[in-house]
C-alpha cells in the first residue's frame, strides 16, 4: 500500500540523492531507520570529496603553490559555509574536529579542566549521550570537581524544575545534549540557555542530533559552545565542529600541539596560531570538510524547515502504527520530540528485534544507544529505536510494523 | 544464512522456558557475565561438592540467544567435574569460532552452532560460558565478552 507523504516535500527525489538507499538485504529493498545513529550521503556530498580528492588535492595553509592554495580555499570555504548556517560572527568560532565527540572533549579538557576546583560543579542531564558524560566525568575526577545531574520524567522530558534547582554558586559549566538520541527529546535549550546566563553559568550544547533535524543559530540561541558531528547530517564521517564564542575560545590554551596550531616555534618558546588554527594540529579532515560544507549545501537546497515537516508527519505516522502492536511501549513520549521512536517489544529482545527486521531489510538500532543511565532509568536493557530522516517514507514505517509482525511470529 | 538456523526450536524453547532460571541461596561459586555491547548482564550460581557441580542456576535478562545459552549449559554443566565443564567451554568456543567436528560431541548444545552465521550474535552465546569459567575460577571481577 503507498500512502501520500508531506506534500510540500518531495522524498521520492530526495531518495534519488541516495545512493545506499537503493539496495537489496537478505532479498529485500532496504529499509534505513537508523539515522541517529550515522545517516546516509547523498551524491552532493561523494561527489564533492571525489572532485576535491581528483583536482584540488594539497595540504592547507601550506604552500604558494596552486593545489596548496585551491584546498586551503575549499577547506577554509566549508567553514565560511558552516559559520554562516549556524549564524556564527567569525568563522574563528568553528572549530572542526573529528565529531561531536572531540568537540566536546575539547571544551572538558581546554576550557573546564583549567578552571575547575575542587567544590566546582558541571550539571548535565540524565538523558545525556555517554560523549556528554564521560570527558566532564573525566574532567571532574582530573580536578576535584562534582558531577551533577539533572533528572528526567517518565516521559523522557527534562525536569526544569529540578534542573534550576541543581545550578548555584557553585555551578562553573552546563552541558546538555539539544535532542536526545534515546529518547527523541528536544531539550529547551533558549531557556536553559537564558537562565544560565543570568547565573553568568557558560553552556555548551551536543547538537548531534540537532543538526540534521533543526535549524541552529548559535547567535539566537546564545549558547557558548555548540557541538556537532557531520556524519548525523548526511555528511562525512570523522569531521564534526565545535562552535564556540570567540572570547572563551581566545582565553583557552591550545589542547593538542603540532604543526598548522602555531605562529613560531623556538625551543626556547612557542607562540599559537590565532583562532579557529589554534585548535587544529596537524593536517586536518580535508576532504571531509569540503565534504561537510556540500552537506550544508544540500541541506540549505532542500530547507531545513521544509525537511522538519516532513519528518514531524513522519513521527506521527510512526507513533499512530507502533502504538497499535500488542505488547509495544514506546520508551520517550515527551511532548516535543524529533523523529525517533524508541520501543521494547514484550517478549522480544531488543537484539533478536533487531537481528529478525535485518532479515526483512529493515535497520534499526537496538541496545543501550551510548546512553546508560537512560536505560536503567527506564528499567530496560536497551531498547530497539527506529530512527527516520530526510528520506524516510510512510513504506518505510509500514515495513517496519510488518517485520515486527515476523518477530512475533519467529519468537512466539 | 537463515533466520531459522540462528533460532532453532530448542533455542526458542529454552527462550521461552529458561531451566534453572534462578538465584540459587548459598552457591560456592558465582560470577556475572556482562555484555557492554548490549548492556546484557546475567549471574551464573555454582554449588561445587569437591571437583564437582553439584547445582548451577543463572538470572539475569537477555536476547533469546543469550537465555537458551545459559540454560542449555546449565543442563549441560550440572553432574559434571571442573575439568569437563571447562572442556564443554572449550568446545562451544570452537562451535562458535566455527570449527567443525565439535558438534557431535556438544548434543543439543549444538543448536547454537547456527550463531556463527551471525557474527554480531557469537558473543550472546558465549557471555554465559565466559561468565562460568569466570565463576569456577573465583573472579572477583564480571566476565566481559569484549
Amino acid at each position: 500500500m503507498k500512502h501520500r507523504d508531506a506534500a510540500d516535500f518531495d522524498v521520492a527525489s530526495v531518495r534519488q540523492d541516495f545512493p545506499a538507499l537503493h539496495q537489496r538485504i537478505h532479498g529485500k529493498p532496504l529499509v534505513y531507520l537508523d539515522s541517529a545513529a550515522s545517516a546516509q550521503r547523498p551524491v552532493a556530498v561523494l561527489d564533492a570529496m571525489d572532485t576535491y580528492y581528483r583536482h584540488d588535492h594539497a595540504n592547507v595553509h601550506r604552500g604558494v603553490h596552486t593545489l596548496s592554495q585551491r584546498a586551503t580555499q575549499a577547506y577554509e570555504g566549508a567553514r565560511e559555509k558552516i559559520r554562516r548556517y549556524i549564524n556564527a560572527r567569525t568563522t574563528a568560532e568553528i572549530i572542526f574536529t573529528r565529531g561531536t565527540t572531540e568537540a566536546i572533549n575539547l571544551v572538558a579538557q581546554s576550557y573546564a579542566r583549567p578552571r575547575l576546583q575542587p567544590g566546582d560543579e558541571v550539571l548535565i542531564s540524565l538523558m545525556e549521550h555517554h560523549s556528554n558524560i564521560v570527558p566532564w566525568q573525566m574532567a571532574c575526577e582530573q580536578t576535584g570537581a562534582t558531577l551533577r545531574v539533572a533528572p528526567i520524567d517518565q516521559h523522557g522530558q527534562l525536569r526544569m524544575d529540578a534542573f534550576k534547582q541543581l545550578i548555584s554558586d557553585h555551578t562553573r559549566l552546563i552541558a546538555i545534549g539539544h535532542i536526545s538520541n534515546a529518547l527523541g527529546t528536544i531539550n529547551p535549550v533558549a531557556e536553559i540557555v537564558a537562565f544560565a546566563h543570568e547565573r553568568e553559568i557558560p553552556v555548551l550544547i551536543d547538537g548531534a542530533q540537532a543538526m540534521p533535524h533543526t535549524r541552529v543559530d548559535v547567535s539566537a540561541l546564545g549558547c557558548d559552545f555548540y557541538a556537532f558531528s557531520g556524519h548525523k547530517m548526511f555528511g562525512p564521517t570523522g569531521i564534526g565542529v565545535l562552535y564556540g564564542r570567540e572570547a572563551l575560545l581566545d582565553a583557552m590554551p591550545p589542547w593538542q600541539g603540532g604543526g598548522e596550531m602555531i605562529l613560531e616555534v623556538s625551543f626556547e618558546k612557542t607562540t599559537y596560531a590565532a583562532l579557529p588554527n589554534k585548535f587544529e594540529a596537524g593536517t586536518p579532515a580535508i576532504a571531509e570538510a569540503v565534504g561537510l560544507g556540500a552537506t550544508i549545501d544540500y541541506l540549505e537546497k532542500l530547507g531545513i524547515e521544509a525537511i522538519a515537516g516532513h519528518e514531524h508527519d513522519l513521527l506521527a505516522y510512526a507513533t499512530q502504527a507502533l502504538s497499535q502492536i500488542d505488547g509495544l511501549e514506546i520508551v520517550g513520549q515527551a511532548e516535543s520530540k524529533a523523529s525517533v521512536v524508541s520501543f521494547t517489544l514484550a517478549n522480544a529482545h531488543p537484539h533478536d528485534i533487531g537481528t529478525i527486521v535485518d532479515h526483512e531489510g529493515v535497520a534499526i538500532r537496538t541496545g543501550h544507544h551510548c546512553a546508560m543511565p537512560v536505560m536503567n532509568f527506564f528499567g530496560v536493557p536497551a531498547t530497539a529505536r527506529a530512527s527516520m530522516a530526510l528520506y524516510n517514507t510512510r513504506d518505510d514505517i509500514d515495513a517496519l510494523v510488518a517485520a515486527l509482525m515476523k518477530v512475533r511470529q519467529v519468537l512466539s | 544464512m537463515e533466520l531459522a538456523d540462528l533460532y532453532r526450536d530448542v533455542i526458542l524453547d529454552h527462550n521461552r522456558s529458561p531451566r534453572n532460571f534462578r538465584r540459587l541461596q548459598s552457591p560456592t561459586n558465582t560470577a556475572q557475565g556482562f555484555n557492554p555491547l548490549c548492556g546484557d548482564k546475567l549471574t551464573v550460581y555454582l554449588v561445587m561438592d569437591g571437583d564437582r557441580v553439584d547445582d548451577i542456576a543463572f538470572e539475569g535478562s537477555g536476547c533469546a540467544i543469550s537465555v537458551a545459552s545459559s540454560s542449555l549449559m546449565t543442563e549441560a554443566v550440572r553432574g559434571k567435574t571442573e575439568a569437563e565443564a571447562r572442556t564443554l567451554f572449550e568446545r562451544m568456543h570452537a562451535l562458535l569460532a566455527g570449527e567443525t567436528g565439535e558438534a557431535e560431541a556438544l548434543g543439543k548444545l549444538a543448536a547454537l552452532g547456527g550463531v556463527r552465521q551471525f557474527p554480531s550474535r557469537v558473543k550472546c552465546a558465549s557471555l554465559a560460558w565466559h561468565a562460568l569459567i569466570a565463576a569456577l575460577d573465583g573472579a572477583q571481577q564480571p566476565a566481559k565478552t569484549e
